[in-house]
């Protein structure tokens, strides 16, 4: 496949890297007011790719269309194609619901449903399964794991998704998102809500699960950015302004905007 | 300080003196009528309150004794089967304003409407109910008692639900839809979760605010000497119990009258109280 990217140099382009969302000439509205115009941009498989941006550029609402979550709004819409392994999930006669368990999301604040720690996880995965309480408790065991969470809530799994610490709160919602398996994860500035030691854990965390999953991260933080990620999109008043690999972006910006933002002149 | 700050502070200290008082007397002259309402209810209730109230049925003027077990029992019949119309109706129809039509023109509609609904007179509702169940069935009847409640049931649950569901969080139903969750199970699932304690209190004070209720009883139930469970005929029931034997010279009715009305106060009472305890208790989670 070949790989199309809003700025041309793909300095790395040697390493073949399979686009698992495409995103082409998106335009995206809230009402009558255009918040993003004619987005291009690939988002590769098991790859962290980070929207950076000032406050209102569009990163989010760019977020919010790869899984739809703008569909439960009325006068929200998006014009465009968002490829998603080949297939336009713009279009109309999409199951959006298999396609949020396809991509799903992690939001800036940690939202764990008010139930059991256990049964936050195992309701997603009862939406697409039927499987045994032996089995289901493997799978519990095994998305907290994934989400560095099990050795602190094994002995109370009962207890109430709410009781636990922002930063737990916040790997129990990516347990939740990784135990139903999809293909891509979307973190919305996942870290924001959290101090810096829980912000480091989930940093790690996005780390490993880049081995299984595409991922792409919304963030305020520019360090995150080039913490985590192998490629930066900056995007500014609606416009993706630059797209490359993290390092070009943070050291050879070729673009003024990039350049001043990330030297925090503004933004 | 220099002078003028002082003379300045004295001002606003005294101001203060004033204001305090006179919201403590604001307060003591409310609560005075309800101590002297509750204590006057104590002491002309009290002295009847013995098991035959629970036992034995209303008797006839002029007799000794009786009680009021099928005021007792017909009240909870009506209020149950009253609550039990109108808190499905309630809880759906908030359901709908709060989640499916959120953003639609129909909803703020509603709501005015439910809002007329809630202040209506509650003789009028039964008034409704007269017209339109007791005249064609051509008796005043449990059922139609029943369905006069409801009425004022549903405008008080509608509120209520729609509130509760407002207040869980929006993000907490985009996280349940980012799982896949069809629309109906993040309803189900997460969002009356959520606001369960809110909803249950809604529906007990409407319990609270219709075991009271006797003017649409009055023209629909009406009420009924005799022990009955038909909810087809007239069903004896405590306010229209107490709202006809207050008004009679007998002492023996006007005794049982003021133990009734003791009972109805302090079953809302506990009901208000138990309402209170389920929100704290949700509050604290």
């Amino acid at each position: 496949m070949t790989i199309e990217t809003h700025s041309s140099s793909q300095s790395s382009a040697a390493l073949p890297m399979r686009e698992r969302i495409s995103v082409r000439d998106l335009r995206f509205y809230y009402g009558e007011s255009l918040a993003l115009k004619n987005i291009n941009l690939p988002l590769y498989d098991r790859k962290v790719t980070a929207f950076i941006g000032p406050s209102g550029c569009g990163k989010s609402t760019l977020l919010r269309v790869l899984n739809r979550m703008y569909d439960l709004y009325p006068g929200q819409r998006a014009e465009g194609e968002v490829l998603l392994d080949g297939e336009n999930i713009l279009q109309p006669g999409i199951d959006l619901n298999l396609l949020r368990s396809r991509v799903g999301m992690v939001f800036q604040k940690p939202t764990p449903f008010p139930m059991t720690i256990y049964d936050n996880i195992a309701f997603g995965v009862r939406l697409y399964e039927k499987i045994s309480k032996a089995d289901m408790d493997v799978r519990v065991e095994e998305a907290l794991s994934k989400a560095a969470l099990w050795k602190e809530v094994k002995d109370k799994l009962n207890a109430s998704g709410l009781s636990l610490s922002g930063g737990q709160q916040q790997r129990l919602c990516i347990a939740r998102t990784v135990a139903i398996k999809p293909e891509v994860i979307l973190f919305d500035e996942p870290c924001s809500a959290l101090d810096p030691i829980s912000t480091a854990k989930i940093e790690e965390l996005i780390d490993e699960l880049k081995s299984e999953y595409t991922i792409a991260i919304v963030t305020h933080n520019m360090q995150q950015a080039a913490r985590v990620s192998e490629h930066t999109a900056f995007m500014y008043l609606g416009d993706l302004i630059e797209f490359n690999e993290t390092s070009n972006i943070f050291t050879t910006p070729k673009d003024q905007r990039t350049q001043d933002y990330i030297t925090g002149r503004f933004g | 300080m220099s002078k003028t700050a002082n003379a300045l502070y004295a001002g606003r200290k005294r101001t203060n003196i004033i204001a305090m008082t006179l919201c403590y007397a604001a307060t003591i002259f409310g609560l005075m009528w309800l101590t002297l309402i509750l204590a006057s209810l104590l002491i002309n209730g009290i002295p009847g309150l013995s098991l035959a109230i629970f036992f034995e049925n209303t008797p006839p003027p002029n007799a000794q004794g009786g009680g009021l077990a099928n005021a007792i029992v017909g009240s909870l019949m009506l209020t149950t089967l009253g609550v039990g119309i109108g808190a499905p109706v309630g809880i759906l129809a908030g359901t709908y304003m709060a989640e499916y039509g959120r953003y639609e023109r129909i909803t703020s509609v509603i709501r005015f409407i439910n809002d007329i609904l809630l202040s209506a007179p509650s003789i009028i509702i039964g008034l409704f109910i007269y017209t339109l169940v007791v005249l064609p069935m051509g008796q005043f009847s449990g059922i139609a008692g029943a369905l006069a409640l409801a009425v004022i049931v549903i405008p008080v649950v509608v509120r209520t639900t729609e509130d509760m569901l407002m207040l869980v969080p929006n993000p907490l139903r985009e996280a349940a839809s980012a799982l896949g969750m069809p629309r109906s199970l993040v309803i189900k699932q997460v969002a009356y979760r959520a606001a369960r304690a809110g909803i249950i209190t809604g529906v007990l004070l409407a319990v609270a605010r219709v075991s009271g209720e006797t003017a649409p009883l009055l023209f629909t139930v009406l009420s009924n000497q005799f022990w009955s469970l038909d909810i087809t005929q007239p069903l004896a029931n405590l306010p229209v119990t107490i709202n006809n034997f207050i008004n009679n010279p007998d002492p023996n009715w006007k005794k049982l009258a003021w133990t009734g009305a003791l009972i109805i106060t302090f079953a809302v009472l506990s009901l208000n109280i138990g309402a209170r305890a389920l929100s704290k208790s949700s509050q604290s989670k």
